[in-house]
């Protein structure tokens, strides 16, 4: 069947967790909050990330024996779905990335990195070189006597990790480097501006880095990990977009509700009225997705239904994104036109959100290769 | 009434067989694939032997009285005798105004004489039902009918014009709405409910020709129609609570409906079957990149419309837009069927211009006149354009 797996299904601490998580980023990050921090250096309040760790945020896809509460990866959709839904940046979102990178290539050996992250260690997984989400060969390398050269690009709130999880190439095999950010040199790390002002990322220049063999997972079994690692990467961003796609929506409702022209209620006109429901009905459908996605990804290894779900799940929320956005700067008029105006903070985010983890169209060029072989 | 797991099963495997050995051969024409579209004798023939043979071996009304033609069991069979027809693609059961409408309801309200005369013909297909709601004027706003109905002795007059009957030309009987009062203070109140005979003096059918160039419905014209007074179902005023009833038989057997398919279920997987040997730059029409690209965008529209049925089961993840996967449902659906046909026709290259009639369209012109018909699913029953409007105002809030 084309259509495959259809499960979806809500567990009880999924939510539990969806409750807490609207409720705190509602309380937390309210948009004067979120404007507050587009200008500062990390890009979120410190504050609010202690507390993200006090309600064990950090560690809800983790094992309890590192600390974590073992509900895995499909417990961290309603979360990111609220912080979206709150432009709420934080490292969270970059750190479960390591994590998941981490466990899923190294079994028990690295356990004591993720104990670490549960309890509030930021990481970060230095991924992208180019701008090329399809690439599987690195340029970063680790040669024989443990030393790394080349630069990591668009690396996410680097500025702030403790730990950065690097995919490398060693002797033509793809490995993990941890490395310390007590071990970069100064000026290895340089701020990129992104268009997303909630978001935060630099390049990472790793060359002259050493790493000790004990501090290198590598194996066959790393490949697997790492794509693994970007499935769920892609349902994370997704859940996040799918978030700010309600917000998004609402802001266009409001809007449309109390704003008039020619002596009418402007969601009065169906030139308006229409495309709104059409967003509705697209982030109904990334929703479905999201939690459909959440509902097969466990802590194994991911299956073919997996990564069919994360991936339509990516296609979906993020077009889904760009086109609330996009129509919010436009039915907000010159309103719209301006920084005050909240609809450009989804714009931006929809930018940023389509190019994390490749956009609609490298999953769906992937999809046909899995639904049309 | 409870039925073991073990039983049920056993009858799933029992109707899987029959249903399999019994799905008949291509007749040689293109059958109808939904119950709005039997245009003709021949079609008509075939659905009524068809159906007959269904009941005959005891899949149809299943739950209904055995006095009336039924098997009195407890209706989670025919839930499994219609899985089993849907999953074998047979044709459909197209008496299903009295299927599903009508028989229930005279099942629930009638007299026992009035399901003495009806429901066991209503199953075997020798009485074929129609329904007679709708009016020229008044498509969208069945509660406004203006058909009248004015009692003279022992009978009542009718007068007025219905629209869209499904099968008018071939019906026996109409469930028919009508004005008994016009002067009620709500519109609603001064309708009448009636199981009125189509062969009587003053009741005219003319048939629609539809854009396929194919009929199915018709228009129904009454002109001093006399019927008898016991047509009357319930009491005068009823009207309108009766036929929203009718509307809840539409859940299936569980809800008492005597059970069949309506429609024959055609997805994105068939059109994509159907493409395999379709030839595009001369390499298989399946590796064209950019047709690969919207093929997976029907495929994830039609995955997201069975997510959406689930997730809007789980309150918790269907809260923040109350309603708003029940009621854009019929506008998902309607809309994503109609693009995805659209797509099949596209996707035949060259062929995509022929048509039904021509013998070497693909599946006789299936995928030509499924198209052309997914708009009765976009028209009917509210346009696209009304149901956005809907949810615009419920599911949104936006101003009318």
């Amino acid at each position: 069947m084309v259509i495959g797996n259809t499960t979806l299904t809500l567990t009880e601490e999924q939510g539990m967790l969806m409750d807490v998580a609207h409720e705190f980023c509602r309380d937390k990050s309210p948009v004067s909050v979120v404007r507050a921090q587009l200008d500062t250096e990390l890009g979120f309040d410190t504050n609010i990330w202690k507390e993200m760790i006090a309600l064990g945020w950090t560690g809800i896809a983790l094992p309890e024996h590192c600390g974590g509460s073992g509900l895995g990866v499909s417990a961290l959709v309603p979360v990111f779905e609220a912080m979206g839904r709150a432009l709420l940046g934080t490292p969270l979102l970059t750190t479960s990335l390591a994590a998941q990178l981490i466990m899923r290539a190294s079994g028990a050996a690295q356990e004591s990195r993720l104990t670490d992250i549960a309890s509030g260690t930021v990481a970060t997984l230095a991924l992208n070189e180019d701008s090329d989400w399809g690439r599987e060969h690195f340029a970063v390398s680790l040669d024989s006597r443990g030393t790394l050269s080349g630069t990591k690009r668009f690396v996410p709130d680097a500025t702030v990790a403790k730990l950065f999880v690097v995919p490398v190439q060693r002797d033509g095999e793809l490995a993990i480097a941890l490395v310390d950010a007590s071990q970069l040199p100064d000026g290895a790390i340089r701020p990129n501006t992104l268009i997303d002002e909630t978001k935060r990322a630099a390049n990472v220049d790793f060359t002259g880095v050493s790493v000790e063999e004990e501090r290198v997972i590598s194996g066959a079994q790393v490949a697997d990990a790492l794509h693994d690692t970007r499935l769920i990467g892609a349902l994370l961003v997704a859940a996040e977009a799918t978030g700010s796609a309600g917000a998004c929506l609402d802001t266009i409702v409001e809007y449309l509700k109390t704003r008039k022209q020619f002596g009418k209620l402007i969601g009065s006109y169906q030139a308006l009225k229409h495309p709104t429901v059409d967003i509705l009905i697209d982030t109904d459908s990334s929703r479905s997705f999201i939690y459909h996605a959440a509902s097969v990804v466990g802590n194994d290894s991911l299956d073919v239904d997996c990564e069919i779900a994360c991936r339509m799940a990516k296609a979906q929320a993020t077009d889904t994104l760009l086109q609330a956005g996009d129509r919010a700067i436009q039915f907000h008029g010159g309103m719209g036109f301006t920084y005050e105006c909240d609809a450009q903070l989804y714009l931006r985010r929809a930018q940023w959100s389509q190019q994390q983890f490749g956009d609609a169209q490298h999953h769906r060029k992937r999809l046909a290769k899995l639904l049309l072989g | 009434m409870s039925v073991s797991e073990l039983e049920l099963n056993e009858f799933r495997a029992e109707v899987s067989a029959w249903m399999h050995d019994n799905n008949p051969a291509d007749p040689g024409f293109l059958l109808p694939q939904t119950f709005m579209e039997v245009g003709d004798e021949r079609q008509l023939e075939f659905l009524r032997e068809w159906q007959h043979k269904i009941w005959a071996a005891g899949y149809l009304g299943m739950a209904w009285p055995k006095e009336y033609g039924g098997r009195g069991v407890d209706p989670a069979f025919q839930t499994i005798a219609d899985h089993e027809m849907r999953r074998h693609a047979v044709p459909i059961s197209f008496n299903i105004i009295g299927l599903g409408w009508a028989g229930p309801l005279i099942n629930d309200i009638g007299t026992a004489q009035e399901k003495e005369k009806y429901l066991k013909r209503i199953l075997t297909a020798e009485d074929v039902w129609c329904q007679g709601f709708s009016e020229p004027e008044n498509g969208s706003d069945l509660g406004n009918a203006q058909t009248r109905a004015v009692r003279d002795g022992d009978e009542y007059v009718i007068n007025g014009q219905k629209i869209w009957t499904t099968m008018g030309n071939f019906a026996q009987y109409m469930i028919l709405l009508a004005r008994t009062n016009p002067d009620t203070p709500r519109k609603y109140d001064g309708l009448s409910f009636f199981l009125s005979p189509m062969d009587i003096p003053g009741v005219e059918t003319r048939p629609i020709r539809k854009l396929t160039g194919e009929y199915g419905f018709t228009e129904t014209f009454f002109t001093d129609a006399r019927i008898p007074a016991n047509c009357l179902m319930g009491e005068e005023g009823q009207g309108w609570k009766i036929a929203m009833q009718t509307l809840q038989y539409e859940r299936g057997a569980e809800a008492g409906a005597a059970g069949g398919q309506m429609m024959v279920r055609v997805t994105v997987e068939d059109m994509i079957n159907e493409l395999q040997g379709v030839i595009r730059d001369e390499a298989a029409v399946l590796d064209d990149p950019l047709l690969r690209d919207q093929l997976v965008k029907a495929i994830m529209e039609e995955k997201s419309l069975v997510l959406g049925v689930r997730r809007a089961a789980i309150p918790g993840l269907s809260s923040d837009y109350p309603g708003s996967l029940a009621l854009s449902g019929k506008l998902r659906m309607s809309e994503s069927t109609r693009r995805m046909r659209q797509l099949a026709i596209k996707l035949q290259g060259a062929e995509g211009a022929l048509y039904v009639g021509d013998e070497e369209a693909r599946q006789r012109g299936f995928w030509q006149r499924a198209y052309l018909n997914s708009f009765s699913a976009t028209i009917g029953g509210g346009t696209s354009q009304v149901q956005t409007n809907i949810v615009a105002e419920h599911v949104l809030g936006l101003p009318k």
